[in-house]
């Protein structure tokens, strides 16, 4: 048995694609925590904006009938749609496997009950770190912490099967071992030791948030370490930091093969970051059939498959393996998304991605830029502006 | 490591479901964040797990269906269910 990627690789450009394994429904951007490493939109979608009940339920039977096996219902805190347990029950209903991607806090024990009725497969709840000072404090709200043990507490009550995931950076790599215990204490099955990715606020935040190169390695050995000794008894899952990398990472499976992403407002996505490539046009699934836009949808079409590309990817032997890394940071980097991903040791921005990586990590403080809604975007431009200049 | 006894009753927890794919014709186990591709034998045996059965008892039943030596059968099956519970897909209390 093996672990699954999607089949047929060679699927070319204008063929219909392979159907997509994920969705993300970004439910809403409403969130009572405020994290400074939250990968939405500097610009946050509004309440007022968001899909109504009915149109969700489409875009999920929709999702069902193409073939998409996970359902993640994310946001933001997904709990803050009154209609959540609706939402879920009718994903259930049309066979989606559903994953509940919540920062606990907020939710009644009631609420919680009622997912777990409607059919829910899995909770993957957030910990920002295992100390609860600091976890507060990266979390932007008091006493967070102690409410997420609660929850979790009632997810193992319910029978619901438990994830930890914890953002790494710099405020809490030290601490991976205590994250990883605490992920066992609360019950979980599996953790996510997942490296901070720089879009969105995390890009704002990047110089408080950018770990050192050794920390970074001696956090690899200890992932390492503990995977080992927790086999059968929690799986670690870990994203590897890209800024120290050699080679990029297949950003979502491979633009528009795996995965897409819905908005609040109903934007489909290729990925949560995709909105930063400013030429892009997006469909709305209130416009269009979710399997069109998946299928012909030009943002999808744009880097799908490998004839994009431009050297050194187009003559080399990954990229069918990493189509090139993410394109949110080839443009975000190097000005241009069908560059190579710059986390490649191959291509010729690479000194710089590492340079930004040490300037930031060089930075003292951790000095959020906590998100909010209408939070300076001003300074969200200025500081995406830095990043383009030479270094 | 997991040693599988032969009296364990293994059983996909809350979480992991086995289901068939109508869109791309074949059987799945779900998982969270995870596909698992499970063979035609593998099917047959998951199918088994039902918490119930005890380990010997569903290689007891697939040395039946497939006239194979249970020897083998047992040995297979043993490695298997270990392999899933070692990936937290199964439990074998
Ligand atoms: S990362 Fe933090 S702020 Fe962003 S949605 Fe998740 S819990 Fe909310
Ligand atoms: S050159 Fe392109 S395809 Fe090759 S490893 Fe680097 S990013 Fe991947």
């Amino acid at each position: 048995m093996n672990d699954m990627t999607i089949p047929n690789p060679d699927q070319a450009t204008r063929v219909p694609p392979p159907a997509p394994l994920g969705m993300l429904a970004e439910l809403t951007h409403r969130c009572p925590l405020s994290c400074p490493y939250c990968s939405n939109p500097v610009e946050l979608d509004k309440r007022s904006g968001e899909l109504d009940t009915e149109t969700w339920k489409r875009v999920f039977s929709e999702a069902a009938a193409m073939g998409v096996l996970h359902l993640h219902l994310s946001g933001g805190e997904p709990t803050a749609r009154k209609d959540i347990v609706e939402l879920t029950a009718h994903a259930v209903k049309v066979g989606l496997y559903t994953n509940l991607i919540t920062s606990g806090i907020g939710v009644a024990r009631e609420k919680l009950e009622e997912l777990a009725d409607a059919g829910l497969d899995h909770v993957q709840l957030s910990i920002q770190d295992a100390l609860p000072d600091n976890a507060d404090k990266i979390a932007g709200l008091k006493g967070a912490h102690e409410k997420k043990r609660v929850f979790a507490g009632w997810v193992l009550e319910l029978g619901l099967p438990l994830t930890i995931n914890a953002v790494i950076h710099r405020g809490n790599i030290e601490n991976i071992e205590a994250l990883v215990s605490m992920a066992l204490e609360f019950g979980a099955r599996r953790v996510e030791i997942a490296h901070s990715q720089y879009y969105g606020w995390a890009l704002e935040n990047r110089d408080m948030l950018m770990p050192t190169r050794e920390q970074v390695m001696r956090a690899a050995a200890t992932v390492d370490r503990l995977r080992e000794e927790l086999e059968g008894k929690l799986v670690i899952d870990a994203v590897v930091p890209d800024y120290y990398a050699r080679r990029p990472k297949p950003c979502v499976g491979g633009w528009g093969k795996q995965s897409l992403n819905v908005t609040p407002q109903g934007k489909v996505l290729p990925c949560h970051a995709a909105e930063t490539i400013e030429h892009l046009q997006f469909d709305y699934v209130t416009e269009k059939s979710l399997s069109e836009i998946w299928a012909h949808g030009s943002a999808f079409e744009a880097y799908r498959g490998t004839s994009w590309m431009k050297e050194p990817c187009t003559s080399c032997p990954r990229k069918e393996i990493d189509f090139g890394g993410c394109r949110c940071q080839a443009l975000a980097i190097t000005g241009d998304p069908r560059n190579a991903d710059p986390a490649c040791s191959l291509s010729p921005f690479h000194a710089k991605i590492t340079s930004l990586a040490m300037k930031s990590a060089a930075k003292e403080g951790t000095d959020y830029i906590y998100r909010r809604f209408g939070a300076r975007p001003g300074a969200a431009r200025v500081e995406i502006t830095r990043n383009n200049a030479p270094v | 490591m997991t040693d599988v006894a032969s009296t364990a009753t293994p059983k996909l927890p809350r979480g992991v479901r086995l289901r068939r794919d109508e869109v791309r014709d074949e059987w799945l186990l779900l998982a969270p964040e995870r596909v698992l591709k499970p063979d035609a034998i593998a099917v047959k045996v998951l199918e088994l797990c039902d918490g119930v059965r005890t380990v010997e008892g569903i290689v007891d039943e697939l040395a039946a269906a497939y006239a194979a030596p249970r020897e083998q059968i047992e040995t297979d099956v043993k490695k298997m269910l270990e392999d899933l519970a070692n990936k937290r897909v199964l439990d074998l209390a």
